[in-house]
């Protein structure tokens, strides 16, 4: 269980978190929704560590996560990053093995390698993508790529910041697809971040929608269009008019 | 008159900042030195990056420096009779000062920008955070190998510009201003002293740390974007540019204010 008590993060004059608060059951799927620069990013980012809150208390199956040995931590989490956020300088099964090279979940480098391929076979990329680089591949096979080292150790928890963003209708299904069969599969986990209303009904099990730096509307995804809310009517339905301003 | 003071107040203020933010990053940086995991695959290439791939632009600079420096010496000697002392000035200028600042000045262009540029260009990728979430800190895997090669390989690249730089000087020396060429070569090794050699390769260790700590510093506390990428790029080149001079200043001071 990954919860977020009265949360708070300001940068500058821009108050981006007011209080949020969030409770992600464990092995379920949750995805967070809301317009952008709503601080969905710096939601998930205070979770992992990567931004400080300014205030509240975020914990992970009972512990706050400020307290708890942070290698430890880390090492129950992957991360799908929105641009893949790929190593340029390393071939993609290192990129993919990365953790299982170094640290304390290091592998000898031939099992690494037989691991990251059987993890890209998973996300649905043959073998010779391996020894290829990052630059090399498309943006959809790059976030496969990143797909695969998000899961290759294994994680507890994965985190999804805009699974399909800059894909393709059709690739965009596959990384839809593959994410709700590898959460189901391994059991995890899940928080996703997402505009995209058909990865939210693809992948949620729980929806939260997040809005003027506070969870506006938390419930099941079968129970979204009939939220009853003006503010998740208009997002989910894509309408310029609305309780939600267009111009920000 | 109250908002000059303000905006004085509010400039020093900033300059005591930004210098706090970089004593506590170097602080950091040495401090991985201590702690493993120590990476040495980035070492390794870090290594090869600053100090190998450095040699053609490092040799090219002292040759042409050096020959320079001898037409140069040969030609104001000339205005009191002086021309003989062409190999003792060569070699002198060459190593206590044109060796250890050029080849500084060259790894700050080449090498700082690089850095920079790759690291910043890390940061708004959220390679970084990845890195991160992969439990590797950043400092131990980016900065640490890079700060620390450059500080070890950067003595062997000035070594190396010295000798060329001296070698340019005989070249012009003996085929264009008449020397004899054992006799350059017996000035220049009876001219020269230990500390000498010793100030040029502690030069040359310290601007290799203040190349790749400014390249460090100024990619890891990148803004957003291209225009981001590119200020701290710029950022850390001028940096290290004036604070090589700066140290080169103080560290001759050092060694020869006697």
């Amino acid at each position: 269980m990954i919860t977020l008590d009265n949360v708070h993060k300001t940068f500058g004059t821009n108050a981006v978190l007011q209080g949020v608060n969030l409770r992600v059951p464990k092995a379920s799927s949750m995805v967070v929704i809301g317009g952008s620069g709503t601080g969905k990013s710096v939601l998930i980012k205070s979770v992992l560590g990567l931004v400080t809150p300014d205030s509240g208390t975020i914990t992970v199956d009972g512990q706050d996560i400020t307290t708890t040995d942070r290698d430890a931590f880390l090492a129950r989490f992957g991360m799908l990053f929105q641009g893949a956020a790929l190593f340029d300088s390393l071939p993609v099964w290192q990129n993919v093995a990365f953790r299982l090279l170094r640290g304390s979940l290091k592998r000898p480098k031939p099992e690494a390698r037989d691991i990251a391929i059987d993890k890209l076979r998973r996300v649905g990329l043959a073998a010779d993508v391996a020894d290829r680089l990052p630059a090399e591949l498309s943006g959809g096979m790059q976030k496969r790529v990143g797909l695969a080292r998000a899961i290759a150790a294994n994680p507890e928890i994965i985190f999804f910041d805009e699974p399909t963003t800059g894909l393709d209708p059709i690739m965009s299904s596959v990384i839809n697809d593959l994410i709700r069969e590898i959460v189901t599969e391994m059991g995890v986990t899940a928080i996703t971040i997402t505009h995209d209303m058909t990865s939210v009904r693809a992948i949620a099990d729980n929806v939260a929608m997040l809005h003027a730096g506070k969870i506006r509307w938390t419930g099941p995804v079968e129970e979204m269009t009939e939220a009853g809310d003006p503010y998740v009517d208009q997002f989910i339905n894509g309408r310029a008019n609305g309780p939600i301003e267009t111009v920000r | 008159m109250i908002a000059l003071l303000a905006s004085i107040g509010a400039a020093t203020l900033g300059v005591l900042a930004a210098i706090g933010r970089l004593a506590i990053f170097t602080g950091q940086t040495i401090s991985h030195l201590f702690r493993p995991p120590f990476y040495a695959r980035e070492f390794g290439t870090a290594v090869l990056q600053i100090g190998y791939f450095s040699l053609p632009v490092v040799g090219l600079t002292a040759l042409f420096t050096g020959g320079a420096l001898a037409l140069q010496i040969y030609a104001g000697g000339a205005r009191f009779s002086a021309e003989a002392v062409v190999p003792q000035i060569v070699a002198i200028g060459m190593v206590r000062e044109l060796g250890p600042v050029l080849v500084g000045l060259m790894i700050a262009a080449r090498v700082t920008s690089s850095i920079a540029a790759e690291i910043a260009t890390m940061k708004v990728t959220e390679q970084i955070d990845a890195l991160v979430t992969l439990s590797t800190h950043p400092m131990k895997y980016l900065t640490l190998p890079r700060v620390l090669a450059a500080t070890l390989v950067m003595p062997f690249l000035v070594a190396v510009g010295d000798i060329i730089g001296i070698y340019g000087g005989f070249l012009v020396g003996t085929e264009r201003l008449g020397f004899n060429a054992a006799a350059y070569l017996q000035n220049t090794a009876d001219f020269l002293t230990r500390i000498d050699i010793i100030s040029s390769l502690v030069k040359g260790a310290v601007f290799g740390f203040i190349a790749a700590l400014m390249g460090c510093y100024y990619g890891m506390n990148s803004d957003r974007g291209a225009m981001g990428v590119g200020r701290a790029t710029k950022s850390s080149v001028q940096a290290a540019a004036i604070l090589i001079l700066i140290a080169n200043f103080l560290l001759t001071g050092v060694f020869f204010s006697a």
